[in-house]
């Protein structure tokens, strides 16, 4: 009996690895061996070698935490949040609401918010820089402009005040709204409409009493949902930077988000620094991991 | 009279959401077909390149994911939740944030300008797998047992029984994959050095960056890279949409 039990374990043990041995092989070499490697290379002199000989310590860490740049690249990426983040929940949750609501062409409303989901950011870059926000008299965001009778704006080229992040938080806002309204939609779905009913019958008179009472509460899971993916997302925000900011000449100084850093120390024209590069991954990796542990230990429900 | 101001600013953001699609078809579409023979930049093998990409990153993704998912699911082993764990710590590190080590082991494997080094390491998603595993987990188990009773082996229960079951799942999760590898922008950049190996972002990126950016002939490659997503996206919206309501994926 023992035998037969202990056969049909390791034929266990066998089939599981089968089923699940080809991916944990590539999660060992695609993420657990570059995250080793990348502890390792941080503590080396590792400029245009990814084998190095000249062991620094934590010297790059040093570097890194005391390079401006850097503390600037997580600057940067606290204020991109602090806009992005709010417009964001307010207006998927304003999109859900306004489409949860009507009964004809759902359907098609919901698509059309939700197509940009299916454009890159690259070409999402290209039509605001090219064509909404050029920053000449004939751009369609000036075009708007003039009609209130304002005076163009440079905008990506406008510093003071910072008029460039009107055009990256639109661009992004475009794109992401709609994936965001559909976590709410989804949500509203879920709440039982015999709680509105109930509420009605008890004299909750105006719109606004029933959505502070029972949608709002309802949505509690999805609002912690868009609010922790946004901000991973915008942490890692990269590709509108590159190509909205950056052009023939390079990058400028300003509005450089941490993988932006990273990019142009590490990878960039200048040398390629893949210890300091390696140390600026480790720090952003913790910030983050941290970030997360504690999202979700201070969002956990009450109950 | 409030039906009235709802239908009008449904009208009006769907206008202003259109509106950066229809600037690009108008501006594009003169020059549709120059894009294919522009010297400069290798737009149509940066269109095949992404192609090769986005379909065996899809295909990969899908199969090896949920075959670990339902291995992690069903399949009886005294360290299972020890490998789980492991594929759960994983996701606290987003993939963004290591593409410099990353970069790094492509090297090493020389990898750099080479299809392999654009498909592989992004095969081997943790979220997928997670996302699997939890779909498996509810999957009816009298069906399995079912097919255990006519003689299935485990395989033979994944493949008879399991697959054909959730084909729906299945969609939805391969759309967010082929969307998501079709539209990935900063690995590309960082792998594909040589313009042979560019994927078409890159090549979008590289006129866009580029002295003097040709307007008409960027608009009009801008608009042939949405095309096959569009077409993706329109004629699996359903699962699309189910995909990201049931489990949130496809934030980015």
């Amino acid at each position: 009996m023992r035998a037969i039990v202990k056969r049909a374990n390791s034929r266990n043990t066998l089939v599981f690895w089968l089923f699940v041995g080809p991916f944990a092989i590539g999660l060992l070499l695609f993420t657990y061996v570059p995250i080793t490697w990348s502890a390792y290379l941080s503590m080396f002199d590792a400029r245009n070698t990814v084998t190095p000989t000249e062991f620094v310590g934590l010297a790059n860490y040093i570097d890194i935490l005391t390079d401006r740049a850097f503390l600037d690249s997580i600057g940067t990426f606290t204020v991109f949040a602090a806009f992005i983040v709010p417009t964001t929940v307010v207006l998927s949750l304003a999109l859900a609401l306004l489409v949860n609501q009507v009964t004809w062409a759902r359907a098609f409303f919901r698509s059309v918010y939700f197509l940009p989901f299916a454009c890159s950011y690259v070409v999402a870059s290209l039509v605001w820089k090219m064509s909404l926000f050029p920053g000449v008299d004939s751009g369609i965001a000036n075009t708007v402009l003039g009609w209130f009778g304002a005076d163009p704006e440079a905008w990506i080229g406008t510093v003071e005040p910072p008029l460039y992040w009107v055009v990256l938080v639109t661009a992004r806002l475009w794109l992401q709204l709609g994936f965001y309204m559909l976590l709410f939609i989804a949500a509203l779905q879920r709440i039982p409409t015999h709680l509105y009913e109930a509420a009605w019958i008890d004299g909750a008179s105006t719109g606004w009493q029933s959505f502070r009472h029972i949608t709002l509460p309802g949505l509690r899971g999805a609002l912690v949902a868009v609010l922790t993916l946004n901000l991973i997302n915008a942490y890692q925000a990269f590709d509108e930077f590159y190509n909205i900011l950056g052009d023939a000449r390079g990058y400028p100084p300003f509005a450089r988000p941490p993988l932006v850093y990273l990019y142009y120390t590490s990878l960039g024209s200048g040398g390629q620094d893949l210890g300091r590069g390696s140390a600026g991954a480790v720090v952003l990796a913790l910030v983050i991991a941290l970030a997360t542990l504690l999202s979700g230990r201070v969002f956990r429900r009450p109950t | 009279m409030r039906s009235l101001a709802r239908w009008t600013a449904l009208v009006l953001t769907a206008a202003l959401f259109l509106l950066p699609f229809a600037v690009l078809v108008a501006k594009g579409w003169p020059a549709l077909a120059d894009v294919f023979t522009y010297k400069e930049i290798p737009f149509a093998r940066s269109l095949l390149n992404s192609a090769v990409v986005a379909i065996a990153q899809t295909v990969g993704q899908v199969v090896l994911c949920s075959l670990a998912g339902y291995g992690l699911a069903r399949i009886p082993y005294r360290h299972a939740a020890k490998v789980l764990y492991a594929v759960v710590a994983t996701l606290m590190v987003p993939t963004a944030v290591t593409f410099v080590p990353s970069f790094v082991v492509v090297s090493s494997l020389g990898w750099l300008s080479d299809l392999r080094g654009l498909v592989v390491p992004g095969l081997f998603s943790a979220v997928n797998v997670f996302l699997f595993r939890q779909y498996f987990l509810d999957f009816p188990v009298p069906l399995e047992e079912a097919g255990r009773l006519d003689g299935l082996s485990r395989w033979g229960v994944y493949w008879r029984v399991v697959v054909p079951n959730s084909t729906a799942f299945l969609a939805a999760i391969a759309v967010i994959d082929f969307i998501g590898s079709w539209n990935q922008f900063l690995w590309p950049l960082v792998i594909a050095q040589d313009s042979s190996t560019w994927t078409v972002q890159v090549a979008l990126s590289g006129l866009l960056t580029a002295q003097n950016p040709k307007t008409t002939l960027l608009f009009a490659a801008a608009t042939v890279s949405i095309l096959p997503i569009i077409l993706v996206f329109t004629v699996l919206q359903r699962y699309l949409v189910r995909g990201i309501s049931e489990t949130g994926l496809g934030g980015q």
